[in-house]
């Protein structure tokens, strides 16, 4: 049922095209800059610095999320566009099962988007963060389950995308409210109760809310962690396993 | 021995019947074709016979597995080249070629043997590193079939091999198919809507409108049609007309200044004919019949909508290495 050969040449492949593929590299460094330096700046110069954090160490573990959220999604779309251009075919009609491609997908795309998070953490320096080799680790391995998560609901998406049309409504209606209802640029504490329910069912609020424990260790609300880390870790970890099952499913079913 | 075996095969698309209750089988070691225009359910039966698709009633097997209820049997004794390009553009020969071993569970050091071997054939070595972006679409297909091949399939599937490939290009194509097929022991089944191209294959199914019309080697489909037809120029056309009609019984006709007759194996008659006409022969020609006027008479129509279709099939090249490049 799970084939590691062809799960390893499925992952070596993404992987070859994510460095081959230098704007992508390039996009995941220019996002952040350009939400840290330039809306954080911005918007740094309103909100006074409170519980020893400014605006801008307040939004870090937000960017981490948000280029975890568009490696992912971004990863797992790829598969819509192995089908629009045939590549699929090449994998549907070889010895291997539907899961092993699945799981080939999931993984690529999980290690992608944590290498990208660890690439972001070059601007901690710039920010005036702290950050010892353990909290590092805290941070990639928190990383990981959140990168899993995105990926699991991008592979769900993707097996149901029948053309690549798609995309722009994946993008407008999911992928950037997911970003903004997630505390990554405002507490959520701080919402209004509408938009506050929307962000408690989004499961990106959770690994931020988790990257705030390790990195806004001394935070206190709103300007730091808003639920325990427990909790965070494990909405995550169930919403991951939920979306890999139902994506493991459909795209069974689709193919 | 035949080695795929399809019993009353159908498959719908909602109302639509692609392919409509066809039977056939084909032999081991045999080039097998489809023929038919475009709509005619080819692909369908192909996708049907790689596991891509599940056939609404009938049975088709292949080396004794049945591709409904068996489908990794099947996979592993197939390997395809679809109509439309399944490379990755993005990688290079080596590395499709390598995914491709992998995805077939060959280890390490029999996959690096194989992509030389299946490279040298493919007269690709050279390009090895290169990226398939920058291929032309001849070495693309070329590529697919080195790929198609690399876990020693028992049976190759083309569909369309060559479409949208130049007549050259298409030529050389086929020298490698013919090559390969006398290296090594493969069975090839093929669809193609080029009459040129089906010549190739050792027996044809000709389809329309998802049922096989006829099946059988290319010259006994062509003897359906009606004889060979001779035009014979003489220096006195109505002496030869009269002699022609006397010795063979033959009524030939006068046209552009010569005499036309039909009859069966031309290519034999040709020397009896000059053999037994007393006055100097000018110039003689040979015209066989072709698939097309076969399919022209079992459906009234000429096969030939080619190019619309391949207009459509260079659009959408067109469009898709565009939207590459957007990306
Ligand atoms: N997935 C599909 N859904 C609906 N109709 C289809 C599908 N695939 C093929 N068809 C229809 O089935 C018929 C046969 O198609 P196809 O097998 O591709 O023909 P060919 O390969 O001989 O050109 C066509 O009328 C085509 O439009
Ligand atoms: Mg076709």
């Amino acid at each position: 049922m799970i084939q590691l050969r062809p799960i390893y040449v499925i992952c070596m492949r993404e992987f070859i095209k994510f460095f081959r593929e230098k704007s992508r590299l390039l996009g995941t460094l220019a996002r952040p800059v350009l939400w840290l330096f330039v809306v954080g700046n911005g918007m740094g110069s309103l909100i006074r610095p409170r519980a020893g954090f400014s605006y801008i160490q307040f939004i870090f573990p937000g960017m981490i999320g948000m280029t975890i959220l568009f490696s992912s999604i971004f990863s797992s779309i790829s598969i819509v566009w192995d089908r629009e251009f045939g590549f699929m075919k090449e994998m549907l009609v070889a010895p291997i099962s539907r899961l092993s491609i699945v799981i080939g997908k999931t993984l690529s795309g999980t290690l992608i988007s944590v290498a990208q998070a660890v690439i972001i953490l070059v601007f901690i320096p710039f920010l005036g963060i702290h950050l010892t080799i353990r909290q590092f680790f805290e941070v990639v391995a928190v990383s990981m389950l959140v990168s899993f998560c995105i990926t699991s609901l991008g592979i769900l998406i993707a097996a149901r995308l029948t053309s690549f049309d798609g995309f722009n409504i994946i993008m407008n209606f999911l992928v950037m409210p997911m970003l903004f209802l997630s505390g990554a640029m405002y507490p959520v504490t701080s919402m209004p109760p509408a938009l506050r329910h929307l962000t408690l069912i989004n499961p990106l609020t959770y690994g931020i809310d988790a990257l705030k424990h390790i990195l806004l260790r001394n935070g206190t609300p709103p300007l730091g962690p808003e639920f325990p880390l427990l909790l965070d870790l494990f909405i995550v970890a169930v919403i991951s396993v939920v979306m890999l099952t139902f994506a493991a499913l459909s795209f069974r079913r689709k193919e | 021995m035949s080695i795929i075996t399809v019993n009353n095969l159908t498959k719908k698309f909602k109302s639509l019947t692609a392919v409509d209750g066809i039977s056939f089988a084909v032999n081991e070691g045999e080039v097998f074709g489809f023929l038919g225009p475009n709509g005619a359910g080819k692909t369908t039966t192909i996708n049907i016979l790689c596991t891509l698709l599940s056939p609404s009633s009938g049975r088709a097997e292949i080396a004794g597995f049945d591709c409904a209820k068996d489908p990794d049997q099947v996979r592993t004794s197939i390997g395809l080249i679809f109509q439309d390009t399944t490379l990755d553009v993005g990688l290079t020969a080596y590395e499709n070629l390598k995914f491709h071993a992998y995805l077939y569970n060959l280890d390490r050091r029999l996959a690096e043997k194989r992509i030389d071997e299946m490279l040298a054939v493919v007269e690709l070595q050279t390009r090895k590193h290169d990226l398939v972006k920058n291929f032309s679409g001849g070495m693309k297909r070329r590529l697919e079939i080195a790929r198609g091949l690399l876990h020693y399939p028992r049976v190759l599937f083309l569909d369309e091999p060559t479409i949208g490939l130049d007549p050259q290009t298409r030529n050389t194509i086929w020298d490698f198919i013919n090559t390969l097929r006398s290296k090594e022991k493969i069975t090839v089944f093929m669809t193609t809507h080029y009459m040129e191209e089906a010549e190739n294959c050792g027996r044809i199914a000709i389809i329309d409108h998802g049922r096989i019309i006829a099946l059988d080697t290319p010259a006994k489909l062509k003897q359906m049609v009606h004889g060979d037809v001779i035009h014979v120029i003489t220096t006195d056309n109505q002496r030869a007309l009269a002699e022609i009609q006397k010795t063979f019984s033959l009524a030939a006709r006068e046209e552009n200044g010569g005499l036309v007759l039909e009859t069966e194996k031309g290519d034999e008659f040709i020397p009896k004919l000059l053999h037994s006409l007393t006055m100097q022969t000018l110039s003689v020609s040979l015209k066989k019949p072709t698939l097309n006027d076969v399919f022209l008479k079992l459906t009234g129509r000429t096969i030939r909508d080619d190019v619309v279709a391949d207009s459509k099939e260079v659009t959408r090249e067109f469009v898709r290495s565009h939207r590459r490049a957007q990306r």
